[in-house]
């Protein structure tokens, strides 16, 4: 056996959640070599749904109808908070890029405006987020206007009930109703999945069956709500059959994880970063991350790869995630950065992690632990300097941030990623790149 | 309060855990009417918080041998009558190095004359049994411990009672006595669930209430002295050992390692508390029940855990006394004659090993006080299999669905396999009896909630059939879902590291990232118009009004 293979490039993304693809996806728009490290399973758990920021400050559990207000409230309140850290217009180009490189790849996004949209969870609560589908955005305009609406579920999909969404919205919306049918072919199957569903629908045959039991069911309904299986690769075809046939506006609604629009946005993006020439090493994990002195290269010592890999990168963003991303890790005492054992900012002990309610306002104190970096990015180190020159942070796993509360999951990912990777242009191009 | 509704009965059982469940079956089956009155839900309180070890009695050989002998005579009788709650599983009393030679050395002695079998084991194939053992084991001893499903057999003993004509409120809280001369003439409650206000005149009432048994004689004018000790467990991920196993030594904490189906269970603490509000496990007891219990098991030292619970034990003697150990753990009969009162008692302290003898006891004091003769028969009578309650065994969900489940069935829960049918039986079960079950209640009766996910993924399915099957309506399920957790939580805080946390991530991405359960009435009234107190700086109710 010889030595490892060995692979040099500009950038090194570590992690393909939300905020690796992303930092691939804008590296290489700008003429960098990329090599992407990491599975896009965490992607699974996405609604397909693009938060911004919908509440601040999460304590007081605020709404706000525009994001980008919230934002400057937001960089006011919390200064070191990430989104605090990149500027509108940045944040902007960010969203719209991301959004276009997935229309491209085949999931059309309705149009980004200046305001929050509100839609429709599988428990019957309505969320507030930035970025939704084409194919569940007629369901945000009903949840506005309520007029006559039909919600439809299959017998066998158990984690979405019709019934359940239009009992818990019935006293406000007194035209929704709902209706369960059998899914063509799978009548006897007690449980269905929504992959499955999603993959059945894009044969004309068990779309046209499914149009047909329930055309006769819309009645006065002015719109008409599915869980969301209108097609997985081809779902924008199918969504715009479903409306062509039933002659009025139709939506989808997230299930649970792993959800179809989840699997849409792992396909979109894989196939999105890999057209822009990404390298892309899924099954690899980093094993060790080593870095020259003053500059130079990295050195990322690759597992999971036949006789394993070595790759040289000017420059690395970690993307790794937080605890179920496995960017960080936690035992009993404290919570550590998975590769490199960068300094994590947390609560001084394990007491102070939780919240004794779950749903406690004021959010758990971990989900704020995190790195801490400087103003270009780069995390850092004990001394309170940056790790590396050309080591960076985005995402998750940056500290001073609660996205689950605050609602802004993908807004910081997409929008950290864009400023990082704008300082590693420069970084790379200073160094007498390109 | 007014109290329009008003009750007659023979007895009052104050109480619906191990204890006042079996007294409301011993005394239905001598025929007489009784209630029994519960502020939360069956098990709510310690009988719901234990390991669910059968003692042998070598336990408490050294300490109390009248504890040991009657845990010997009552887990037979167990066994025999109520096999349907019991894995056999043995017990092995295991010393690791550093433990007292002494106590070791006369352990074989102390159960020969506590009447309870002890054989020395080989400590190597001790260890091939049970490979999890330390290496570093200086004794072993096989003793006939078990275990038991606590609520199989609260709920599976109150079904036979309830069908021998008792009759159970749940969810209903005393407030009061009405007292004449050294009688009570009525006992005030109000049920929790409805508001109003009930009376319950009956001939003798028993206090079975577990700790709360001090504030109910306070309340009845009989106070008697007791203290509590809170008793933390930890439940693993996977399941460590065979048998039960207990630490060779005089009890201390974390002692015990007890089989639950596809889980493990280890504690306890006992930590001496003053309130029993707000008993919650803490992230410092869960660190010393995981650094003691390794001693013996060094895997829990790295072991997955995914809950917590604490319990408090009511240990009735003099208070001041600084460890809750060095009370005894026999039961206390109380007739509160003395205290001037001729037909109330209270039953109290004893162990989940012995809660029927304690029922027999107190049911024995109720019926020559009733001028009742006939016999108790609980030591005799098998307890019979009632279908509702057979889902709250762990592994047992698995085993059914595996071996045949019905076509049209569907699963719910694909940690522990909870069958759609399971809740059905369950909800359709309290609902004959004129329940409107919970959320909680299911979770209680069954699998839900307890793998892996926490109830993530299955509480929400659950809820999602029960509206399906019209059982919910209106905003009922987001409710439930919410109260759900919120006691789920109770007991995830403090075993949250590892890959526990990275699970309790995925269930605050899921449950407050995407559904917003905490912003809950909030987010679905902004969802039209902004109420005034919340609304964002940049509300414009004049462009909400245009649409």
């Amino acid at each position: 056996m010889t030595g490892a293979r060995q692979e040099s490039c500009d950038l090194a993304v570590i992690g393909a959640g939300m905020a690796g693809m992303a930092a691939a996806l804008f590296a290489a728009e700008r003429g960098l070599s990329c090599i992407q490290i990491g599975n896009s399973g965490g992607l699974l758990f996405a609604s397909g749904l693009l938060d911004l920021l919908g509440v601040h400050p999460v304590a007081e559990g605020r709404l706000w109808q525009s994001p980008y207000e919230a934002l400057a409230a937001l960089a006011r309140d919390e200064p070191d908070h990430p989104l605090a850290r990149v500027d509108a217009a940045s944040i902007r180009n960010a969203l719209e890029t991301f959004v276009a490189a997935l229309g491209n790849a085949g999931l059309a996004y309705a149009p980004l405006t200046d305001r929050n949209r509100k839609v429709l969870t599988s428990i019957g609560t309505v969320k507030t987020t930035f970025g939704v589908p084409r194919s569940m955005v007629a369901g945000s305009y009903a949840l506005e206007a309520r007029p006559p609406c039909l919600l439809v579920d299959f017998r066998g999909l158990r984690e979405f009930s019709a019934a359940q969404i239009a009992a818990t919205l019935g006293d406000r919306w007194p035209g929704l109703r709902h209706q369960q049918i059998a899914f063509p072919g799978y009548e006897a199957v007690p449980e269905l999945y929504a992959a499955h569903l999603a993959r059945a629908l894009e044969s004309a045959e068990t779309r046209g069956r499914t149009i047909a039991l329930v055309k006769p069911l819309l009645g006065d309904a002015r719109v008409v709500g599915f869980p969301a299986v209108l097609g997985l690769a081809r779902a924008g075809a199918v969504h715009a059959a479903f409306e062509a046939a039933l002659r009025i506006p139709v939506f989808e609604i997230p299930t649970m994880p792993t959800s179809v629009p989840g699997l849409r946005l792992q396909g979109a993006l894989e196939s999105a970063v890999s057209a822009r020439g990404v390298h892309r090493r899924q099954q690899a994990r980093v094993r060790a991350l080593s870095f020259e002195a003053d500059g130079g290269t990295a050195t990322l010592e690759l597992d999971g790869i036949p006789g394993g890999e070595r790759v040289l990168a000017r420059a690395v963003v970690l993307a790794t995630g937080r605890f179920s991303g496995r960017g960080l890790t936690a035992d009993r005492g404290r919570v550590r950065e998975s590769i490199l054992g960068l300094p994590v900012a947390q609560p001084n002990s394990r007491e102070a992690w939780h919240q004794r309610d779950f749903l406690d306002p004021a959010g758990h104190a971990i989900n704020r632990a995190g790195l801490s970096i400087d103003d270009a990015w780069r995390p850092l180190g004990a001394n309170g300097k940056p790790v590396w020159p050309g080591l960076y942070a985005v995402g998750s796993i940056l500290a001073h941030q609660d996205w689950m509360r605050a609602k802004c999951g993908s807004g910081l990912s997409i929008a950290t990623a864009w400023a990082a990777v704008d300082q590693v242009t420069r970084q790379l191009r200073g160094n007498g790149a390109g | 309060m007014n109290y329009p509704s008003f009750i007659q009965t023979q007895v009052l059982i104050i109480g619906g855990g191990a204890t006042g469940t079996a007294l409301a079956r011993d005394l239905a089956l001598r025929g007489v009417d009784c209630i029994l009155v519960e502020k939360d839900d069956i098990n709510a309180g310690a009988s719901g918080r234990n390991h669910g070890l059968l003692h042998s009695g070598a336990r408490y050989v050294a300490g109390d041998r009248q504890v040991a002998v009657e845990c010997r005579i009552e887990g037979a009788i167990l066994k025999r009558v109520a096999a349907q709650t019991i894995q056999d599983t043995g017990g092995y009393f295991v010393a690791v190095q550093g433990d007292d030679e002494r106590y070791i050395a006369d352990f074989p002695s102390l159960c020969a004359r506590a009447g309870i079998a002890a054989r020395a084991v080989d400590i190597a194939a001790a260890r091939a049994l049970e490979p999890a053992l330390s290496e570093r084991t200086i004794a072993v001893f096989e003793v006939p411990d078990a275990s038991i499903d606590p609520f199989r057999l609260s709920l599976e003993t109150m079904a036979h009672a309830r069908s021998l004509g008792a009759r159970l409120m749940r969810r209903t809280r005393v407030l009061g006595f009405e007292r004449e001369g050294r009688r009570i003439r009525a006992v005030r409650l109000q049920s929790l669930s409805g508001g109003e206000g009930l009376r319950i005149e009956a001939a003798q009432i028993v206090n079975a209430a577990g700790a709360w048994a001090r504030e109910l004689a306070l309340l009845a004018g009989a106070p008697i002295e007791m203290t509590y000790s809170k008793g933390t467990l930890l439940v693993t991920h996977t399941r460590l050992a065979e048998r039960a196993l207990t630490r060779l030594r005089p009890p201390a904490d974390a002692d015990i390692l007890m089989p639950g189906g596809t889980v493990s269970i280890v504690g306890t603490t006992s930590t001496p508390v003053s309130t029993l509000d707000d008993i919650q496990p803490t992230t410092a007891e869960a660190d010393l029940i995981v650094a003691e219990a390794a001693r013996m098991l060094p895997a829990l030292a790295t072991m997955r855990y995914i809950r917590a619970f604490a319990g408090v034990r009511p240990l009735v003697g003099a208070a001041g006394v600084a460890d809750g150990r060095a009370i005894s753990r026999g039961y206390a009969l109380l007739d509160h004659e003395d205290q001037g009162l001729d037909n109330f008692a209270t039953i109290t302290g004893g162990k989940l090993s012995t809660c029927r003898l304690m029922a027999e006891r107190a049911a024995d004091l109720v019926c020559l006080r009733l001028g009742v003769t006939r016999p108790c028969l609980t030591a005799t009578m098998p307890l019979p299999v009632a279908p509702e309650c057979e889902w709250t065994e762990p592994g047992r969900s698995p085993r059914a669905w595996m071996r045949s489940h019905a076509r049209d069935d569907t699963l719910l829960c694909e940690c522990e396999l909870v069958p759609g049918r399971a809740v059905d039986a369950i909800y359709d079960a309290l609902r004959a009896a004129g329940d409107t079950p919970t959320l909680t209640d299911i979770g209680l009766r069954s699998r839900v909630g307890k793998g892996a996910c926490q109830g993530a993924f299955c509480a929400p399915r659950t809820v999602a059939h029960l509206y399906n099957r019209g059982d919910f309506q209106a905003r009922r399920g987001l409710d439930e879902i919410v109260d759900f957790f919120d006691e789920r939580w109770r007991g995830q805080r403090a075993v949250l590291w590892g890959e526990q946390l990275a699970q309790a991530e995925l269930m605050e991405a899921l449950h407050c990232g995407t559904f917003g359960e905490e912003l809950r009435g909030e987010e679905l009234r902004d969802a039209r118009t902004d109420d005034a107190p919340r609304a964002a700086p940049n509300a414009d109710p004049a462009d909400e009004a245009s649409r």
